[in-house]
């Protein structure tokens, strides 16, 4: 995990388009994947899996976090994704409406 | 007693010179790119929360122009991505030239981006979209839709303005290879963002043929 400026192993042009090759291909999917009937969870559920996918990619490869040192990657990630999740909160407030006898 | 100094300079979690191995700039974009991230996160539960609370949330994007632009226009911000993780190697191994030539391909990309959604938020205005009502009932479909892809629009201008003023040190040879990195970490931001924009605004809402 120790980082220089200069080659880190792997880090080469050839690791960069092929992540950008999965990138493409992954949004094909999804585009894809969009004009299907599916339920909406479903649909949901696998356009957000492949979504957190590409952002892994992207953080992992372009951003270079594979190759930083560990102690900053669980600094940063963690706690941010603990915070998004802990949006969810207000989700079932949003349905509340169509549960309550008078519109 | 250089024994134990050696050891907590490469400890992970006892302190010591660098516990994250990063400079403080580059620690400051991080910490910038997390909180960032938790707008957007906000942003985008609150335009989830008042679909998910609305009866008949509109679904108007045709697959001709809105769906095949928005694909284009994820194209173009991946492809930056890709030109800017050449543009920090280049520098990383000492090449300025071609530094400057690959952030200028990255502006080049941002710019396409931005003028293909000024084209469509366009094509949308003119169809009767508004930030308070559109042609399709609901009126937060519009407040939502122009305040997530606006938020992120200004972060492509911005980026690429400060791409643009990274761009003219790195050739006069002001900057030094942290700094071409660290433009770089904002910019493969702004494109990660677009990864969830693109999905959960567009895609979500396409007219089924």
């Amino acid at each position: 995990m120790e980082t220089t400026h200069a080659g880190h192993a792997g880090m080469g042009p050839k690791l960069y388009y092929l992540t950008w090759v999965w990138l493409l291909t992954l949004t094909a999917i999804e585009v894809t994947l969009a004009y299907f009937h599916l339920p909406v969870g479903l649909m949901l559920f696998l356009l957000m899996g492949l979504s957190i996918v590409k952002a892994a990619l992207i953080m992992a490869h372009f951003m270079h976090l594979r190759f930083e040192r560990l102690s900053l990657v669980v600094t940063l990630i963690p706690a941010m994704v603990l915070c998004i999740a802990l949006l969810a909160v207000f989700f079932p407030d949003g349905v509340r409406a169509f549960r309550l006898a008078v519109r | 007693m250089a024994e134990h100094i050696e050891r907590l300079r490469f400890a992970e979690w006892e302190g010591g010179v660098s516990p994250f191995a990063v400079g403080s700039k580059k620690l400051g974009m991080w910490l910038f790119i997390v909180s960032d991230s938790l707008t957007f996160s906000g942003l985008l539960v609150g335009y989830s929360y008042v679909r998910i609370a609305s009866e008949r949330w509109p679904m108007p994007f045709e697959f001709w122009p809105t769906t095949v632009m928005a694909t284009l226009m994820t194209f173009c911000l991946l492809s930056s991505s890709l030109t800017m993780a050449l543009a920090v190697r280049a520098s990383s191994l000492g090449d300025r030239s071609r530094t400057v030539r690959f952030i200028l391909l990255t502006m080049l990309g941002g710019i396409l981006f931005i003028l293909l959604h000024a084209k469509e938020w366009a094509g949308l205005i003119a169809e009767g979209v508004r930030m308070w009502e559109n042609p399709w009932g609901v009126p937060l479909f519009g407040a939502s839709f122009f305040t997530l892809t606006g938020l992120h629009m200004l972060h492509v201008a911005s980026g690429v303005i400060y791409l643009g003023v990274i761009a003219l040190g790195v050739s006069r040879g002001r900057f030094t290879h942290e700094d071409v990195e660290i433009s770089g970490l904002y910019w493969h931001f702004v494109d990660l963002v677009w990864m969830f924009i693109f999905p959960l605004v567009y895609l979500l809402s396409v007219k089924m043929p």
